[in-house]
């Protein structure tokens, strides 16, 4: 069998705003767009990626909470309405998903031979969560490939940010081996946010773009400084100065997805390409493609 | 109808093993007891109205209230799918949810109501409900946490809650669905190996326990912050719970506590505890953090921009409260009117400074900060009048540097400044110091002024300046 491959890794965030700003027919809420800068730098990451054949996408997700252990989506099919617990007024879709199950069993167990907790799960009624269904329309609308759905385990919560960087460069480790093994091309995602601080007030009509900016100077510096860490090939540096920007922009990569996804493509020095950033509700959000297909020669 | 009343209040446990697998360990069988004879006493009560303030349900636009007459699906937890799923039919009381959402917003809360098929309740009001109100016998409301919302927030919100339920003359039951420690172990255990995480949990949970069973839910409420340091993962949802328990019980010490199980799910701190608003003595209160009535906030990031697009016709909105001085007032509009964020509110009804033709007229001026209120070199007198030390000249300069930012808001500047009347409550005391601080600023613009003695000023303040400027296009 030839070796796995990732032919890339990408920044994909997940506010349900982009989706309702499309309007897809999935969606129960109707928009007059919005949000155009963010929903043009996935319109570039697609066409990116357009020519690039894989077969399953790996996504982690700040979404499913996990606070004992990393989990995986470990039934074939999912379906049914996801519903934002949050923004239900923006984000009321109706999913239809397959998952890899095969692949994401063979990271379970290369985490579970690693010494990490893990689970399968493998509850029929379990509602996949909005960060996942987000992520995964914008990246892929067809919904033609596979994923394999990783939890993001809360152990920033529940001790630091280093421990939580120990855990996903780990994990991202045993991503990559369980991906090469398997012999597959895959997309790795991670569906975050960079600073983090929302709005708690929402225009009359969400998608009112005059009303919308980051929250504070000190989040736009940060995000810029990750982003050109990122542009610049620097992704040890963001792992360095994780510790530092999650807790002064809040950022979403407390949920692990950011330092996972730069373990996974073996913390990248070469540039990333910024396909687009936007603030949505106040928060700052990156769409980033790492084009592994061009730097890592294929062992096949 | 303004008989309305909290009958009984719970503390409940948030996670799905009461409902799923109680059979699987004799703490989790021990919660599942006490939650059905709290379903049982809430019956007894012929309570009309339950009521969810959920820690798992967090929002970040102000407060969600759940308004489907009939939410229906199935929960499946994050972390514990493998114990099953809990189909869930609500009953749900809309219209006590649409009252109370338009009682938040009279209050200043931000506030909304969801109604919308398929809406993903939450574990901690899906185990509440289930157990509590089996048949859906009563109806309910759930009502989010949210994730930014500090004391005065949550307390406000029951507040409006409580208008709700008087107005309407409703026997409610108020629930908090939340764990006192809520750190869970981090890997996977078997059922019988449960137990609090650890002792200092266990310690703090005991202690919160103590407080309860005394009917001392304020003290609790405002040792929040302590408890949320101590014995709280740093989630989003902190331990507000017990501020909207205690402000729903009218910020009492003295209710009638009833601990009636505490027992760990998977590490966290479970418990069911009835607090009956039955007086059990007197109920002092150990600590005094201040009453809140109305949301003030400090969340206009949004509004900047609305602000533009105020009617010019006056307006005149509640005052705040203040704890040491008048209430405060929010700036009025007329035409000409310049009002700023940057300087401190009123305490009436008029602008921070208004303008005519190329005359601009500024209020009184005093030193106060905007946003804080407090005042540099610290006020003339205590809440109890008593006179406190205070430094003059840190007094003059933060009330310059308001002038200044009135000014500025105008399109003015300093130099425009013609003519000042300063007021001095001490005039033997101050005047050279004033008089110093006035050489360094404004003396060097060249305003004619006039410096008045007088009894008081409205705030614990010693000196304000009243400032006309000519600003010619
Ligand atoms: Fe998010």
């Amino acid at each position: 069998m030839a070796k796995g491959q990732i032919v890339a890794g990408c920044l994909a965030p997940h506010p349900p705003h982009l989706v309702y700003a499309e309007n897809p027919p999935q969606n129960e809420p109707v928009a007059e767009g919005g949000w155009e800068q963010l929903r043009w730098g996935y319109e570039r990451l697609r066409a990116s990626l357009a020519d690039i054949d894989y077969d399953a996408i790996v996504l982690l997700s700040p979404h499913w909470q996990t606070y004992v252990g990393t989990h995986f989506l470990g039934l074939d099919h999912f379906e049914g309405l996801s519903v934002d617990p949050i923004f239900p007024n923006l984000f009321r879709y109706h999913y239809n998903m397959n998952v890899d199950v095969e692949l994401a069993k063979a990271i379970h167990d290369e985490a579970e031979a690693a010494g990490l907790p893990v689970k399968m799960m493998e509850n029929p009624d379990f509602r996949v969560d909005y960060g996942t269904i987000t992520t995964g329309h914008l990246f892929n609308p067809d919904w033609d490939k596979p994923l394999v759905v990783i939890s993001s385990n809360r152990s920033t919560a529940y001790y630091s940010v280093e421990v939580m960087q120990e855990i996903m460069i780990e994990l991202g480790k045993v991503t990559r081996k369980a991906i090469e093994a398997s012999g597959k091309r895959v997309v790795v995602l991670a569906s975050n946010s960079l600073s983090h601080r929302h709005f708690t007030t929402e225009s009359e009509v969400p998608e009112d773009m005059s009303k919308e900016h980051i929250t504070s100077h000190a989040m736009h510096l940060w995000d810029m400084r990750i982003i050109d860490y990122m542009r610049s090939g620097q992704a040890q540096r963001i792992l360095d100065e994780m510790p530092e920007f999650t807790e002064q922009a809040i950022a979403e990569s407390d949920g692990g997805g950011l330092s996972w996804l730069l373990s996974t493509l073996d913390v990248p020095d070469y540039p990333a390409i910024l396909h687009g950033y936007g603030t949505i509700i106040g928060t700052g959000n990156a769409v980033v493609e790492w084009p592994c297909h061009a730097h890592e020669v294929s062992e096949a | 109808m303004s008989s309305g009343e909290v009958v009984a209040s719970f503390v409940v446990p948030v996670h799905p093993h009461t409902v799923l697998a109680p059979g699987q360990n004799p703490g989790w069988q021990r919660l599942r007891d006490a939650l059905d004879e709290a379903a049982q006493t809430i019956q007894d009560l012929e309570a009309d109205l339950i009521i969810v303030y959920s820690t798992t349900w967090p929002s970040i636009i102000g407060h969600q209230i759940q308004a489907d007459p009939n939410p229906e699906w199935v929960m499946v937890d994050h972390d514990f799918h493998d114990l099953g799923s809990i189909p869930y039919s609500f009953n749900i009381d809309a219209e006590f949810a649409h009252a109370w959402d338009e009682a938040n917003r009279q209050r200043g809360l931000q506030s909304r109501c969801v109604n919308y098929k398929g809406f993903p309740i939450d574990v901690g009001s899906v185990v509440a409900l289930t157990l509590l109100n089996p048949d859906n016998a009563i109806p309910a409301v759930i009502v989010s946490s949210n994730m930014y919302a500090n004391r005065s927030e949550t307390t406000v919100l029951a507040k409006s809650c409580l208008d709700v339920i008087k107005a309407q003359g409703r026997r409610a039951v108020a629930i908090t669905a939340m764990s006192l420690s809520n750190r869970m172990f981090t890997d996977f255990i078997s059922p019988d190996e449960d137990k609090i995480h650890s002792l200092k949990d266990d310690e703090w949970n005991r202690k919160i326990l103590e407080f309860l069973e005394q009917g001392r839910l304020e003290d609790v409420g405002q040792l929040s912050r302590t408890i949320q340091q101590q014995i709280r993962v740093q989630k989003v949802v902190a331990f507000k719970p017990m501020w909207w328990l205690s402000a729903m019980n009218g910020n009492r010490n003295d209710l009638t506590g009833r601990v009636m199980a505490y027992e760990a799910i998977h590490g966290a701190g479970g418990a069911v505890v009835h607090l009956d608003p039955t007086s059990s003595g007197v109920g002092d209160k150990e600590y005094d953090e201040d009453d809140v009535e109305y949301y003030h906030g400090e969340r206009d990031v949004l509004d900047i921009v609305e602000e533009e697009v105020v009617e010019s016709q006056p307006t005149v909105d509640a005052p705040d409260e203040t704890s040491n001085g008048p209430d405060l007032w929010e700036p009025t509009e007329a035409k000409g009117s310049v009002n700023t964020t940057a300087a401190p509110k009123p305490v009436g009804a008029y602008p921070h400074a208004r303008r005519v033709g190329d005359m601009l007229f500024l209020s009184g001026v005093g030193p106060r900060q905007p946003g804080t209120n407090a005042i540099p070199g610290g006020p003339i007198h205590d809440e109890n009048g008593d006179p406190l030390p205070y430094d003059i000249k840190a007094q003059t300069h933060a009330v310059v540097d308001n002038v200044k930012r009135i000014v500025e808001e105008a399109g003015a500047s300093m130099d425009q400044v013609v003519d000042v009347t300063t007021f001095l409550v001490d005039m033997k005391r101050d005047f050279q110091g004033y008089n110093e601080v006035w050489a360094e600023t404004l003396g060097k613009v060249g305003p004619t002024r006039t410096t008045l003695a007088i009894d008081a000023l409205p705030t614990p303040i010693a000196v304000e300046m009243k400032v006309i400027v000519h600003m010619p296009e």
